[in-house]
């Protein structure tokens, strides 16, 4: 994946300014696309990417939210930082969705933005916007580069602070000075200079010790796992680790696939639309075992009651994640995997959990996720199956937010990590095309499939023009309710049935939309139809938008409603 | 309850907005703050006074403090043998006569007059934010027409004693 490159500057005769030396820093940080839009304070920039063109790649998406979701995608797929290129002031300000975005999940990006030349910086000049201020609170760390002399360093300390500890999104800010300027001499080789940054990845042993003293007498321990395993590439020891004791599994929205879905000991994924399996043995649990998860309120419901009687054991490579929201008597700051691997040589006594296991597994039996076949229209539960099943559940899928994401989440059951990509954290409307696009981009031979609401394609719809243009094979799903179907799900269950501007009357035709692109589209009604002919779109090599006609009154369920616990769960059977 | 919090952080442009605005965002509120240069070049110190409701808040903000890239110690400070300083400068209401008698007010506060004219003086003092409430309390019926506090500064003690003798330090609320 690294490019081996070195500073050259005796290749060309013109001089080098500040953005070449930009380029070659990327090319040698092993930058392969960068995800970009050009505009006036950019472009030096975009003369050094002409010039290198041979060397480092760039895709021009239609909107700076569009190319920073994609960039999220391809680090999800990646784990290495996306990187975005965007003007100054509207450029920049466009970012603030995505960067916030990759904040709240932990997303590796580094973001570059154009800014004005330092000797108008603060008189509101043209296309002027105080971007570092802006992104303070939603950024990993940001830089305002103010001189070329820095550049080395602070290229290479935002790639390290974007993927090392828990990752995230970091912004360098260039003005348009220091990008034009021209370089007098070599630059030496720079030095990272973070003494205020070391994340811990080893875990402390004394914790470690407790935490297998706990295991060791615990009677109904359960696992949940968070993205943090994603991370730290960790699914496997995750799996050795919890079959070694046969400790019962959960994940969380994003940590689908860091444990596979069709193992026994899996209850599949917990929180407000998780299983009752899942929410009913965190509820129940006498030692909950965190790795890498935050207990974001969508996962816990009503802090008063989760995990009433449980000893918490909370895995977190930040810190600041252990205590925020639930009381932890073992705290274990360290990276999932060293955590896990120092936890296989650590725990040799098993819990004894059989009458556990057969109680969870009667709950599983009792209470599975259920949804009511209608021959006559499309289910969109059923939808997200025949996808699975078309997909041998192997390719990416990436969603945007709603009803369709909640679905994707309980019946795209994933088995294998790194296919799943969703804007959990923010939940961010937009975002699920775009990401699938630099999901396909990272992996240019998967089944990529954007799975989205009529709703939220229609908030970033104008990138299929780069899926036309670089022909990338993604799959659209859109499934089409013709509604904000959350929204309308909480107006109906929460305000009373007074539906509130959640319901779109009119929609552009999608597939002539599609076509207009130059794109095949595809509009289906039936589930007859969809069974006849998903296999034929998903072979098509090109980008399809299937539009799918789905019944428009279904509801998510089982559902946690806010302020509740998580064994207060309502619609856990059919009614 | 109010607690002093130190952090050495490294002196780049922008690190006061970084630490105060994590505050606002995470809903800490600010009593004082004061920030300078420490004897090592490129570092500075920050003396927040900060109210957070209990012991689990206070370990929130210090951990998120800590997480930014630029913070290299957090410290609280409350529970240790500290000294722990504020300056203000109060301007009062003053013609010739009533000089004297405010002299002989601040003296036992160790302050002293610092500018004079003829409608006002200007006392300086210094000390715990206690002593400073009650020097500008005895000073108000002379009429204040303008007081400049630093906010609290504070560092270690060069011995601290063992955890069960020492007696907290007190900040109450003004």
């Amino acid at each position: 994946m690294k490019v081996e490159a070195k500073l050259e500057f005796q290749t060309s005769a013109a001089p080098k300014t500040g953005a070449d030396l930009l380029i070659d820093l990327l090319i040698k940080e092993g930058v392969e696309t960068i995800f970009g839009y050009p505009g006036g304070a950019v472009l030096p920039i975009y003369d050094a990417i002409y010039k290198a063109q041979d060397r480092i790649g760039h895709i021009l998406f239609r909107h700076e939210q569009g190319m920073i979701h994609a960039a999220e995608g391809y680090a999800r797929i990646t784990g290495q930082p996306g990187v975005v290129l965007a003007t100054s002031g509207p450029g920049a300000t466009n970012l603030v969705t995505g960067i916030t975005d990759a904040m709240m999940d932990s997303l590796p990006l580094v973001v570059f933005t154009g800014q004005v030349a330092r000797s108008v910086i603060g008189t509101d000049a043209f296309q002027e916007a105080d971007v570092m201020a802006i992104t303070t609170p939603i950024t990993k760390h940001n830089y305002q580069v103010q001189s070329i002399s820095d550049l080395p360093r602070i290229v290479k300390e935002a790639f390290h602070i974007a993927s090392t500890g828990r990752p995230g999104p970091v912004l360098v800010d260039l003005p348009k000075d220091v990008t034009s300027g021209i370089l007098s001499e070599p630059l030496e080789e720079s030095e990272l200079d973070l003494p205020g940054y070391q994340p811990t990845y080893k875990p402390n042993s004394l914790q470690i010790k407790k935490m297998a003293e706990s295991l060791a007498t615990a009677h109904k321990p359960v696992i949940l796992a968070g993205a943090g395993v994603l991370h730290a590439k960790a699914t496997q020891e995750l799996t050795t680790f919890a079959e070694k004791h046969n400790i019962p599994v959960a994940t969380t929205l994003l940590g689908l696939g860091a444990f596979p879905a069709d193992s026994p000991l899996s209850l599949g994924m917990a929180g407000m639309h998780g299983t009752y399996a899942a929410n009913m043995a965190l509820y129940e649990t006498d030692l909950l075992i965190n790795f890498g998860a935050r207990f974001d309120d969508r996962l816990t419901g009503s802090l008063k009651h989760f995990a009433p009687f449980a000893k918490v054991a909370h895995v977190d490579i930040d810190p600041a994640e252990i205590g925020k929201n639930v009381p932890t008597q073992i705290p274990i700051v360290a990276d999932a995997k060293a955590a896990l691997t120092e936890l296989l040589e650590q725990t040799e006594i098993s819990p004894t959990t059989e009458s556990w296991l057969e109680k969870l597994k009667q709950y599983k039996q009792d209470f599975p996720l259920w949804y009511k076949h209608d021959p006559k229209g499309m289910c969109p539960q059923w939808l997200i199956e025949a996808v699975h099943k078309v997909t041998n559940g192997d390719a990416i899928v990436a969603t945007d937010v709603g009803q369709h994401q909640m679905w994707a989440a309980q019946y795209y059951t994933f088995n294998k990590p790194h296919r799943w990509i969703t804007s959990g954290g923010l939940g961010t409307m937009g975002f699920g095309f775009p990401a699938a696009i630099g999901a396909q981009i990272a992996a240019p031979e998967s089944t990529v499939v954007a799975i989205v609401g009529d709703a939220g394609f229609q908030m970033t719809l104008q990138e299929l023009s780069v899926i036309y243009e670089r022909n990338l094979p993604v799959k659209i799903i859109i499934v089409n309710n013709g509604a904000l179907g959350m929204v309308r799900q909480w107006q109906e269950l929460l305000y009373e049935n007074r539906i509130s501007h959640s319901l779109l009357h009119s929609h552009p035709d999608f597939v002539k939309l599609a076509e207009s692109y130059g794109i095949r589209g595809v509009r289906i009604d039936n589930q007859e139809d969809l069974v006849a002919s998903l296999p034929e779109l998903f072979a098509f090599e090109g980008p399809v938008l299937v539009d799918c006609r789905v019944l428009q009154q279904e509801k998510v369920f089982p559902m946690i409603a806010p302020g509740k616990g998580l064994h207060e769960m309502i619609g856990v059977k059919p009614v | 309850m109010k607690r002093i919090i130190t952090l050495t952080v490294q002196d780049r442009s922008g690190v006061l907005n970084r630490v105060t605005g994590l505050l606002q965002r995470r809903q800490f509120n600010i009593s004082s703050i004061s920030v300078g240069p420490t004897e090592t070049e490129g570092v500075s110190k920050m003396t927040l006074v900060v109210d957070v409701e209990d012991g689990q808040r206070l370990e929130q903000v210090t951990k998120q403090l800590n997480k930014q890239i630029e913070v290299l110690k957090v410290s609280d400070i409350t529970d240790k043998a500290i000294v722990a300083r504020e300056l203000a400068l109060i301007k009062v209401s003053s013609g010739s006569q009533l000089r004297s008698e405010i002299n002989g007010l601040i003296d036992p506060f160790r302050a002293i007059i610092v500018d004079v004219c003829k409608e006002s003086i200007t006392v300086q003092v210094t000390g715990k934010p206690e002593k400073v409430d009650a020097l500008i309390d005895l000073l108000r019926p002379f009429g204040i027409k303008e007081i400049a506090r630093t906010g609290l500064t504070a560092s270690l003690r060069g011995h601290q004693p063992q955890s069960n003798e020492q007696t907290p330090y007190s900040l109450t609320a003004r």
